[in-house]
């Protein structure tokens, strides 16, 4: 209530803003008469010519005086010499003289001051004040005997002048040699005092001492301003240790920690030119090893993980535990009753800061906090601040049906209860039969009624329940970011403990995301979250998750924290993944933690591939580049390979299931139907651009918004295919496959499959999709005129018109060739299929579109059966019209959509571009 | 999960009338939903028909608890309240009992209440009457008997007990493992 929380690193307050102090003073100015006088000032002009004439007039001045003096020799006794030249001065030339006047008196003012009170001194007061009386009046004297001397020539001016020199020249002399300093200082300084011997003698004694004092300061500094120096020397040279040398003590591993790192900040400078930077880093890593006690695996995942400079902070944050904190239980108190309760057995603690409106952060307690009578009634629990985010991100609203996966010892989960005040159903699973009886009693206790416990494998929970609204994983996993908890982590953990982890957390979020119901008004959000801090149980399982369900990232709704790593070492995330949070003991003060949120947009579980397969098709990539174009083009495409490789190749992983699809199309089309109609199918279309989808799917309802995305990442899968059937069209493949069987053709179609490099072709052709429009009928014509086979094929495409369109090519033998080789897909999966199609779009009357497509679908069977049964020509020509008329027209009916999947397969392409 | 038998609803309704008298209606007749009382390996669950209904999916071996838990039959078929079933008794607690914040953390140990620690007591509590135990804060911190009338508590000496002890909040961290 009062203070806020100390989320700092040693509990201290971090200063919002400047501060009503902090403007900046300027630096303190002395008045003039304070300054040095050594510095020369910097004149105006006019004072220069003012102290030119001054110059003149001091020579007339000399010139005058001894006229005077061979007039005069009557020896006038004079007080004040000053007054008389004034009076000289003013008698020659006043104006002028008002200058030196005012100089003179100035620099003799002290002396005046200080003779005047000496005349009206008692006897007593004499005899102590004598002494600087008779300094003063000894130069004055002086001043007065050399006056008289150099007859009257010199000011009193002159004389400070000759004063300062001297002191000047003893410093100089003093910094020179600094070792003789002492004696000779004192020496030189009686010496340099000379006249002022006797003067010395009759200091007081504390005056003395002081004089000693300073300057024995004055060699102190000196001394210390040498090591210094030495100091400076000595940091720089950091060697490089041998090898056998050891090092014995913490301390001296702390210092050559920091020595190494100064090093490495500025390696460029500061490095021994024989080793090279892994050597040092190799040093560092094993001293942070010794002296934070990890071992080597982990030490070398931070190094990775974190900059030098945050490594050390990190490591040193883990050392020390977080600050105990607390969350009110909601259900059955407030905050403020439950501090004030707390205060009252003398707590002394805060609220966690602005984004919770439940924590308490426990600075101090008389009592055990896990043991207060609040405690056992269910007022709070003891939960640490970074638990809280994970529920605040999965944002959990009431009457809904809520999964936590992984729920142990129940913090999290009763979090999720007090949120949705009871209401609802929450379904609290944890694997573990000995840990699930804290879930029990902490829910119990903290009253938690709408819950349902329960003890099983996570994995297997989508067997048994679906339908969530929402679902929470709080994943098993290292323990990385919670070394503070427990130390154990430093030394127990190594790759093998990692990979196990990630691979349970990976089937467990799609166990999770299988959980939801994407079709929940109300959620459909999922939210992973880990204590770790390493990429590999983090980004990379969510990325994961991304790339095998149809989910996508979104805000966790969490305004700090840091964003999590799209780039990793070689690693590359979706781009999205800026939008999870990671936690850092030493930024945030909490645990290291991760959280991130999904949204399910389908419950339609995209079939997988083996990593066979995926292995096969990125072989066939090579290939096909070669197949397709000519020597100089190959180059040029393979560099954009590499570069799109990383965009497109991530990313394929996601299409190669949804061809592998195309496949099976049969039987998906009947499985979807069954599901989902609406989305399903229509995805369906999408990824079937050979348009052998019947009327009935294009019947199906309009898109709902959630699909879009679907289709945005089913674009570019199109595109891909379409580019692959363009492959074919070189000469050589022609040939052979005008002679093989459509069976052979089938068995070519699944062992090609499209690659990134196929893609990248797309551009370019997308970009000629106009003029090809144009080419097309002509094209076709030719087609039609050449080969039965061709004729067959040709057909196809024509059925097809979306895949036709994409295909043309400007260039006309490019595009014949094409047509002929074109979508060997289409046609080997086309005879059975066309049937059932025929069927299915028979069955479905209604918009004027399935129509068409039914009689279109009429017509593929009859070419079918031309091309079977070897009609002569004049009957495959009409047919050929026939055919083209019915593309013609199915074309200008459709024109809308292949459009639109041109269009978005550009954007994709785009944004492809950008990762 | 499994309806209980007329014997044993028979049984805990009796216990529980103990504690809240005839506030049992009120555990049944409830305006937020229908409410049951369902039986599984022994041990008695208090839940919404809603969530009961969704629980039904999950195979009863992995089910631990689902929403809460009132107690257990004892193998000589006695019914036993725990400490769980708090959280419902202490709202509708028909005869209560408030304890110094001296002698709080004896009951929380599992002790009986002396006469000493005796802060408050409802009127007219008859001897042997379930009671829910109070801290003066009005925090319930479990339930017990009555050993003594509120009359006859008046007279007692300061050690003799006033209430026994039967189920404290301190069984959450005491004991744990046996809170089903």
């Amino acid at each position: 209530m009062g203070r806020k929380a100390k989320f700092n690193k040693e509990g201290e307050m971090v200063k919002k803003g400047p501060g009503k102090k902090a403007k900046k003073q300027k630096d303190p100015s002395f008045p003039k008469t304070l300054q040095d006088n050594d510095i020369p000032k910097n004149l105006s002009h006019r004072q220069k010519l003012r102290a030119r004439k001054r110059l003149q007039k001091a020579e007339a001045l000399k010139e005058k005086r001894k006229l005077n003096s061979k007039n005069n020799n009557s020896q006038k006794p004079k007080l004040n010499k000053a007054k008389e030249i004034t009076n000289e001065a003013s008698d020659s030339e006043p104006s002028e003289e008002f200058e030196i006047d005012s100089e003179e008196d100035f620099s003799n003012c002290e002396e005046d001051v200080e003779m005047k009170p000496s005349k009206g001194f008692t006897d007593d007061n004499k005899a102590w004040l004598q002494p600087k009386r008779k300094i003063k009046k000894a130069e004055s004297d002086e001043e007065v005997s050399s006056e008289e001397d150099s007859s009257e020539e010199d000011t009193s001016d002159e004389i400070n002048d000759d004063k300062s020199e001297e002191e000047t020249s003893e410093k100089l002399e003093s910094l020179n040699d600094l070792s003789e300093e002492e004696s000779e200082g004192q020496d030189e300084f009686s010496d340099s005092d000379g006249s002022k011997d006797d003067d010395e003698e009759d200091l007081l004694p504390i005056e003395k001492q002081s004089k000693i004092l300073r300057r024995e300061q004055k060699v102190e500094r000196e001394l210390a301003e040498k090591e210094m120096e030495l100091n400076v020397a000595s940091q720089e040279a950091f060697k490089f240790p041998t090898k056998d040398q050891d090092v014995t003590s913490l301390q001296e591993v702390q210092q050559r920690i920091r020595e190494i790192i100064a090093v490495l900040t500025d390696f460029n400078k500061l490095r021994d030119v024989k080793h090279s930077r892994s050597d040092y880093l190799d040093i560092l890593k094993s001293d942070l090893c010794t002296y934070y006690s990890y071992n080597e695996f982990l030490m070398n995942r931070f190094m990775q993980l974190f900059p030098l400079s945050e490594l050390l902070e990190f490591l040193e944050a883990s050392e020390v535990q977080r600050p105990l904190t607390i969350r009110t239980n909601s259900l059955k108190t407030r905050r403020r009753d439950l501090a004030q309760a707390l205060i009252n057995r003398g707590v002394n603690l805060d609220p966690i800061g602005k984004w919770s409106k439940v924590g308490l952060v426990v600075y101090s307690a008389q009592v055990p906090m896990g043991a207060t009578p609040e405690y056992l009634a269910g007022h709070y629990m003891i939960q640490g601040a970074s638990s809280m985010l994970p529920v605040m991100a999965l944002a959990p609203q009431e009457n809904e049906r809520i999964l936590d996966l992984a729920s142990a010892p129940g913090g999290k989960a009763s979090h999720i209860a007090g949120i949705m005040k009871n209401t609802g159903v929450l379904f609290a699973n944890d694997v573990n039969k000995d840990r699930i009886k804290a879930v029990v009693g902490n829910f119990h206790r903290l009253g938690v009624v709408n819950s349902v416990i329960t003890c099983m494998d996570g994995r297997k929970y989508p067997e048994y329940m679906k339908g969530f609204d929402r679902a929470l994983l709080d994943a098993p996993c290292t323990g990385t970011g919670v070394v503070a908890k427990d130390q154990s982590v430093k030394t127990s953990k190594d790759d093998l403990d990692i990979q196990r982890c990630y691979n349970l957390q990976r089937q467990l979020l799609l166990a999770a995301i299988d959980c939801v119901n994407a079709k929940s008004s109300t959620g459909g959000h999922i939210v992973y979250s880990t204590c770790s801090v390493l990429p590999e149980e983090n980004e990379w399982v969510i990325d994961y998750a991304l790339k095998k369900r149809n989910v996508k990232l979104v805000e966790t709704g969490l305004d700090f924290g840091t964003e999590g790593f799209v780039n990793y070492r070689h690693y590359r995330f979706h781009p999205t993944m800026k939008l999870t949070r990671r936690f850092y003991p030493h930024t945030h003060n909490m645990d290291g933690f991760f959280v991130a949120k999904l949204k399910k947009f389908s419950n339609v579980i995209p079939a997988t591939t083996d990593v066979g397969t995926e292995e096969e098709e990125e072989e066939e990539t090579s290939v096909g580049t070669t197949e397709e174009d000519s020597e100089e083009p190959i180059k040029k495409k393979k560099k954009q390979e590499l570069v799109e490789k990383n965009g497109v190749e991530t990313y394929a992983k996601k299409a190669k299931p949804e061809k592998f699809n195309q496949k099976n199309l049969k039987v998906k089309e009947k499985q979807q139907t069954l599901n989902d109609k609406g989305r399903t199918i229509k995805k369906m279309k999408k990824n079937s651009q050979n348009g052998q989808i019947s009327g009935k799917q294009q019947k199906l309802g309009p898109l709902a918004p959630a699909i879009e995305e679907e289709k945005l990442k089913n674009k570019k899968n199109i595109i891909q295919k379409s580019t692959f059937n363009k492959e074919f069209s070189s000469p050589e493949n022609l040939a052979a496959r005008k002679i093989v069987s459509n069976d052979a053709l089938h068995k070519k179609n699944k062992k090609t499959k499209p690659s990134a490099a196929e893609n990248l072709v797309m551009k370019d052709k997308l970009s000629m999709t106009k003029k090809k429009k144009n080419a097309f009928p002509k094209n076709s014509v030719n087609a039609n005129v050449s080969n039965d086979g061709v004729l067959k094929r040709k057909n196809k495409n024509a059925l097809s018109p979306r895949k036709s369109e994409t295909e043309k090519v400007s260039d006309d033998k490019v595009l014949r060739k094409k047509k002929k080789t074109s979508s060997p897909q289409g046609s080997s999966t086309s005879n059975e299929k066309k049937k059932k199609k025929l069927l299915n779009s028979t069955d479905s009357t209604g918009s004027d579109i399935v129509l068409n497509k039914t009689s279109i679908s009429k017509i593929r069977v009859d070419s079918k059966k031309v091309e079977w049964d070897d009609v002569p020509m004049e009957a495959v020509k009409k047919l050929g019209d026939k055919l083209k008329k019915k593309h013609m027209r199915k074309k200008l009916g459709n024109l809308g959509k292949p459009m639109k999947v041109e269009k978005k397969g550009k954007l994709n392409k785009q944004k492809g571009k950008s990762r | 999960m499994k309806r209980l038998s007329e014997e044993r609803t028979k049984l805990l309704f009796e216990k529980l009338s103990k504690y809240i008298g005839p506030n049992v209606k009120l555990l049944i007749e409830r305006p937020d939903g229908v409410y049951c009382f369902r039986e599984q390996r022994d041990r008695i669950y208090y839940v919404s028909e809603r969530t009961l209904k969704l629980a039904n999916t999950i195979p009863p071996d992995n089910l631990i608890s689902i929403g809460t838990c009132f107690g257990k039959f004892t193998k000589s078929n006695k019914f036993k309240l725990h400490v769980t079933a708090l959280n419902y008794l202490a709202p509708y607690a028909q005869s209560k009992i408030w304890l110094k914040p001296s002698a709080e953390q004896q009951f929380l140990y599992g002790h009986h209440v002396p006469k000493s620690g005796l802060g408050r007591i409802s009127e007219s509590t008859e001897k042997y009457q379930g009671v829910v135990v109070y801290s003066m804060s009005d925090l319930p911190l479990g339930f017990g008997a009555a050993a003594r009338s509120t009359a006859e508590c008046k007279h007692a000496d300061p050690l003799t007990t006033v209430c026994f002890h039967q189920a404290d909040i301190g069984e959450y961290i005491r004991a744990e493992e046996e809170l089903l």
